[in-house]
């Protein structure tokens, strides 16, 4: 009978999420619901984020109300079918919350990244999954890291290995000169691959990590499967020299809460450990000039240096843009006039960061542009 | 990340700045820890702080000192004063009575009165606090007395990322920088980075965020404030901590805003409570908060005695996180 119901849980979500807070339940007791609908959102440390169903059914019980935090893999809530007596459910919850006690310390350890030598740099990998499908590796932007795929890595690691990468001197990457920039990242990125044995990936980039795909779709196109670029630099002129100079030269929590706000549609979203986490990074040895130094290379006065727009029209690696439409950093309109076989996908209420702040939907498009090109 | 102690932290920070920077030296009573064991190195100072400095940087760079405060706290500031980064420890900050002409009217007043043209980079290490059975006279958190005066910069890190960060800015800062060390956390853990990083001044960490009430707390009170935090949640009350870090310079504007933001302030100090940080604080936020606050402020100390050496007294004298959910409570209006 216990395939006829099924156990809503906590997720986890990155390496470090050990815990998430209910925030609000996006179905009533009693509904009906479908595998794939939202159903609970969820309260990291991060942005609250949405959880969809995994399985179709009627929404018996809400076990965890708004504002309970939960362990990862603790039961939040039940999804059966609407025959299923009342009896039957309480024993599934009952049993389910004794087994996790039980099991609850042996898996209270998450992945864990690793430093790979990739040419010149030693950078910082988390791998998830495994299988045969090509792998997708996940290049983060500006002043980020691989967290910035804590909602998406897991997910798309069905069958496959997903690869989230530090870039040199960003996360947890050695400190290096990269006064080259976007060259000498997607340079590095080749690197990465060789080093891990991958001959052909499908490489998902948001903001200058779309700028370094674009530059390898030009170069190494024959390493590249397919391209996702996720509001990319280097296609337009316009871009938020008040985000980026404001970024490399925050000292404070204030400033820095109020140059994050930027990221996101909805500035309040900003978390207390996004600050924490940016102000941390920035205050190692060599990064403040390393960011210095990148931004030079990336831009050219209050413009960034555009240049790689060209490389769209003339690539085989076959490409998909996301784009958030409230974009403060790099404007959604830089999408006009590009080739009509590439697909646009312009998501409303969302801004810079579409791969957290929409993040079941920007994963469900990656996972059919990798579909589409080969799996 | 690695997570370390603080007592590697602040080892790390020590060796990372010494190997950069070769006027860093470190001096004080058996901080080279072998003496009369006849072995060089054997404990690495009475903490275990200096622990394989000897080794690495040799005599030239880490000296070990005659029982005399008042001389090489003197000379660190003359050093200082001259071309050296001096690091002194000082073994508990109860003697500094001793040295305190060396720091208050010298080291704090070079600058000041040479009209900006002497700078005295040095930093001066000492443990604190009550909890160890110490007795009156080495379990004294004096940082208060340290605050009152100008020229003197104060660090008081509650955690070990915090640790080796603030050492490494004091060693890299200008000004006499006094740095406390608690002695019950030497052993706490936190992730810290293997590189050198800095940790500024006069900038508090908001620990933990939470809309009912504001918890400001100092050093080892920190982690006790977040103990009552977690139990206080587990009654739905979402308490935010802030820890100023530094008292001196003070990071009053983020203690207004979270005082501002909750409008119900508990402060909570290990030290006596007259003239003391925790009145300072009180002071600051109710004359620049005082419309927002919904009801008096609470301060959390020390009684105004010495740190009795009785356990069952020592126990009692300094706050605990009972003492801390029961003043939260206090300004929610609700019983304890």
């Amino acid at each position: 009978m216990t395939e006829r119901i099924h156990a809503v849980t906590m997720p986890r979500w990155g390496m470090v999420m050990t815990e998430g807070q209910v925030s609000g339940w996006l179905a009533n007791e009693g509904a009906e619901v479908h595998s794939g609908q939202e159903v609970v959102e969820i309260e990291t440390t991060k942005i609250t984020n949405v959880m969809e169903a995994a399985a179709s059914g009627v929404l018996r019980r809400q076990v965890a109300q708004p504002g309970t935090v939960a362990p990862c893999g603790a039961i939040i809530g039940v999804i059966a079918a609407p025959d299923v007596p009342e009896a039957e459910i309480d024993a599934f919850v009952a049993e389910f919350q004794s087994r996790f006690e039980v099991s609850a310390e042996a898996h209270d350890t998450g992945p864990k990244a690793r430093i790979v030598e990739a040419g010149a740099h030693r950078l910082n990998v988390l791998s998830l999954g495994e299988g045969g499908g090509t792998p997708i590796v996940l290049v983060h932007g500006f002043g980020g890291d691989m967290s910035s795929w804590m909602f998406n890595q897991a997910e798309l690691a069905q069958g496959r290995i997903v690869h989230a990468l530090d870039l040199p001197a960003h996360g947890g990457s050695s400190i290096a000169d990269v006064s080259g920039g976007p060259r000498q990242f997607a340079s590095a990125v080749v690197a990465l691959l060789d080093a891990l044995n991958i001959p052909k990936a499908h490489l998902v980039g948001h903001s200058l990590g779309g700028a370094i795909g674009l530059i390898m779709a030009g170069r190494h196109a024959d390493r590249l499967a397919s391209l996702t670029l996720i509001a990319p630099g280097g296609i337009g002129p316009e871009i938020s020299v008040e985000f980026l100079r404001g970024f490399a030269a925050a000292e404070k929590r204030k400033e820095m809460k109020e140059i994050l706000g930027l990221l996101l549609a909805d500035p309040d979203q900003v978390s207390r450990d996004m600050v924490v986490t940016s102000l941390k990074y920035k205050r190692l040895d060599g990064v403040p000039e390393a960011l210095q130094s990148l931004l030079a290379s990336m831009l050219d006065g209050d413009k960034q240096k555009a240049g790689l727009r060209e490389i769209l029209t003339t690539t085989k690696v076959p490409a998909q843009i996301i784009w958030g439409a409230e974009d403060r950093i790099i404007p959604a309109s830089q999408v006009r006039g590009l080739p009509a076989h590439i697909p646009v996908h312009i998501l409303s209420n969302v801004g810079h960061m579409p791969m957290m702040e929409a993040a079941a939907e920007v994963t469900k498009l990656i996972g059919e542009h990798v579909a589409r090109n080969g799996g | 990340m690695p997570q370390k102690t603080i007592r590697q932290a602040l080892n790390e920070a020590l060796k990372l700045e010494m190997r950069r920077d070769p006027r860093v030296v470190i001096m004080g009573e058996d901080v080279t820890g072998g003496a009369g064991t006849g072995v060089d190195d054997a404990w690495g100072g009475a903490f275990g702080v200096t622990k394989g400095i000897l080794g690495e940087f040799g005599r030239s760079r880490i000296l070990d000192t005659p029982i005399t405060e008042s001389a090489f706290v003197g000379a660190a500031a003359g050093a200082a004063a001259t071309g050296l980064r001096p690091v002194a420890e000082i073994m508990f900050v109860d003697f500094m009575g001793v040295c305190l002409d060396q720091l208050m009217n010298q080291a704090a007043k070079f600058r000041y009165m040479f009209g900006g043209k002497a700078v005295t980079p040095m930093v001066l290490r000492a443990t604190f606090g009550a909890g160890r059975r110490s007795a009156a006279q080495h379990s004294q958190a004096l940082y208060s007395m340290f605050t009152h005066v100008p020229g003197l910069k104060v660090v008081i890190p509650s955690n070990a990322y915090d640790a080796k960060g603030l050492l490494i800015q004091a060693i890299r800062d200008d000004d006499p920088v006094i740095f406390l060390e608690h002695k019950l956390m030497y052993d706490d853990k936190a992730d810290v980075p293997d590189g050198a990083y800095t940790v500024p001044f006069g900038e508090a960490n908001v620990v933990r965020e939470g809309k009912h009430a504001t918890i400001i707390a100092i050093g080892r009170m920190v982690k006790l404030a977040e103990a009552a935090a977690t139990s206080l949640a587990k009654q739905g009350i979402e308490v935010a901590i802030v820890d100023p870090r530094t008292t001196s310079p003070l990071d009053e504007d983020s203690i207004i805003e979270m005082a501002e933001e909750t409008g119900r302030v508990v402060i909570v100090d290990e030290s006596n409570p007259r003239c003391s940080v925790a009145s300072d604080i009180s002071s600051i936020i109710a004359e620049k908060a005082f419309d927002a606050l919904e009801a008096p402020i609470v301060k959390v100390t020390a009684p105004h005695a010495p740190v009795p050496y009785a356990p069952s007294l020592e126990d009692v004298y300094v706050p605990s996180t009972e003492r801390i959910e029961a003043a939260v409570l206090k300004v929610m209006g609700k019983k304890a």
